[in-house]
């Protein structure tokens, strides 16, 4: 990522915009395509259904926290990765952004044997009398286990860009570490850690594989928009397509409300 | 695979045949004409089956294609209702065989249908636990106790349409912990040990061996499962497909699909 300086040379070359329009085709299309299918006559009804505004209620808490967990295990992560120097460095941040490119079900599977009943944890945790397969909590650990790499990603990012010289000069002005933290890296880098948290909690809103094998599906505990998608699809195609559509909108929403241009972002810094 | 070579060339001449054939046989019907001295239709058809039919069909094409020679058989598992919305998005499907009415019902309804289906096997729910049994599950009543971590399918789904029939037949309400929308995901949180209980098919749970253990309940009898098998009515080469239809719920296809644990709807 370079900064950008005051020289003011952006031409893209004319063919770039050709193959652009086409990748913008190939994401905006099969939107498009569902747009169409929906029955409209019948699209409120489908999403107001109970188990509908449940699974969205379900989904929205459990998406928020989520985030708020990847937020609290994110920083320290991404502060360590960014700023840290220590042996196995390079195989922790592979192994932070494993659940990027690992299938969500065996992210579930993995979860499973760890929390699981007669997981690593499972027995300890049901000995202190804490359950957490099939409960709600295991939906916030599938969704912080697969959406916290973006967190990571994100914030780990900022903080390279941002670079360390702030952080240097407060610190020879006499501030502790965690001063220098609060009061300068975080702020630094808040433009960042709030794209990170936004994409952390799109990508929870959309977990489907994990929380279908480690959390299960109940109505109103398990069962958020995704699995009742899924479930629904096999009666009712229509409410199926109804309820995809409005879990596109929360998504475009969230991330439209945060990804603003680069110009807004840097307003949004400066007010903070 | 190695006789792809041969089936090619049996292909070819079986195709030739074909043509000429279809210029003087076309009312001929399935009576083969005395001086062809192989009767069978030949060539390749592709066979939609229910996801719980995965290892039966799988023997039953094998079968199929070494007792007919130069034909070939491709098979495609999923949950019945994927396979009917793929099959009516125009998926190149010859036979479908489902794993309940309703789904060839509407495989019907969609105009898609040649002839009528045929019922051919039959399945019902048994309860399923971990092999040592650790909530010490026997009839369905067990299955009522409080505290006991239940799963079942989703009622959408027709295990899940299945179980609730019998919940409702024998009065007993079960109170899952998870409503799965797959037989798969039920069996998983038992074999898992997760689940003390689940509720799932008969041939689920020889299918999973000795991971878990089955226990049969009389209730199960309100809700018996029937598997109809049909001719797509897109099918290019229905002759083949009839002709595996015939052995899939001929004597040889009983066989197979009893030692499964399905059950013949003939009685």
């Amino acid at each position: 990522m370079r900064r950008r300086s005051g020289i003011g040379y952006t031409a893209v070359p004319p063919w770039i915009y050709a193959l652009a329009a086409v990748g913008a085709l190939f994401v905006m299309l099969p939107l498009v395509a569902m747009a169409v299918k929906i029955n409209w006559a019948q699209f409120i009804p489908l999403i107001t259904s109970e188990s509908s505004l449940t699974a969205l209620g379900l989904s929205l808490r459990t998406s928020a926290a989520s985030t708020a967990l990847c937020i609290l295990l994110g920083i320290p992560l991404a502060l360590v990765l960014a700023r840290g120097d220590f042996p196995g460095q390079r195989v922790l941040r592979a192994f932070v952004l494993l659940p990027l490119v690992l299938p969500p079900v065996v992210g579930g599977i993995a979860l499973l044997y760890t929390f699981g009943r007669q997981g690593l944890l499972g027995r300890s945790l049901e000995l202190a009398g804490i359950q957490i397969a099939f409960s709600t909590t295991a939906v916030i650990l599938a969704q912080t286990f697969v959406a916290l790499p973006f967190l990571v990603v994100s914030l780990e990012g900022a903080l390279r860009t941002a670079g360390g010289r702030y952080e240097a000069v407060a610190a020879t002005l006499g501030a502790r570490p965690t001063t220098v933290l609060r009061r300068v890296t975080l702020p630094l880098v808040l433009p960042g850690l709030a794209s990170g948290a936004v994409l952390s909690f799109a990508r929870s809103l959309g977990e489907f594989g994990a929380t279908l094998t480690f959390a299960g599906s109940l109505q109103g505990v398990t069962r958020t928009l995704p699995l009742e998608i899924y479930l629904q699809r096999e009666t009712d195609a229509d409410a199926a397509v109804a309820l995809s559509l409005v879990l596109v909108a929360v998504a475009v929403i969230v991330v439209a409300l945060s990804y603003r241009s680069p110009r807004g972002r840097q307003a949004m810094a400066g007010a903070s | 695979m190695s006789f792809l070579g041969k089936s090619m060339a049996t292909l070819v001449t079986a195709g030739a045949l074909i043509a000429s054939l279809a210029g003087c046989a076309q009312g001929a019907a399935s009576d083969a004409s005395p001086n062809s001295p192989r009767t069978g239709p030949t060539g390749s058809i592709t066979v939609f089956a229910a996801a719980s039919l995965k290892s039966t069909f799988t023997q039953l094409a094998d079968d199929f294609e070494a007792s007919h020679p130069g034909t070939t058989v491709h098979l495609s598992f999923a949950g019945s209702s994927d396979l009917v919305t793929q099959i009516t998005a125009g998926a190149p499907a010859d036979v479908f065989a489902s794993a309940d009415t309703k789904n060839m019902s509407k495989l019907q309804d969609a105009g898609l249908v040649a002839g009528t289906p045929v019922d051919f096997a039959t399945n019902t729910l048994q309860i399923v636990v971990p092999p040592s049994n650790p909530a010490s599950i026997a009839s369905l009543g067990d299955l009522a106790r409080p505290g006991l971590k239940l799963v079942i399918c989703a009622p959408q789904v027709p295990c899940g349409a299945a179980t609730k029939a019998v919940g409702e037949s024998a009065g007993v309400m079960l109170a899952p912990v998870s409503e799965e929308s797959s037989v798969t995901d039920v069996l998983g949180k038992v074999t898992s040990g997760e689940a003390d209980a689940g509720l799932v098919y008969v041939t689920d749970v020889l299918a999973a061996g000795d991971k878990v253990k089955g226990i049969e309940f009389p209730e199960s009898s309100a809700a018996v499962n029937t598997y109809p098998i049909a001719t797509v009515a897109t099918s290019k080469n229905k002759e083949l497909a009839d002709a595996f239809i015939a052995s899939a719920t001929g004597p040889e296809g009983r066989k197979v699909l009893a030692a499964a644990g399905f059950g013949n709807p003939r009685g």
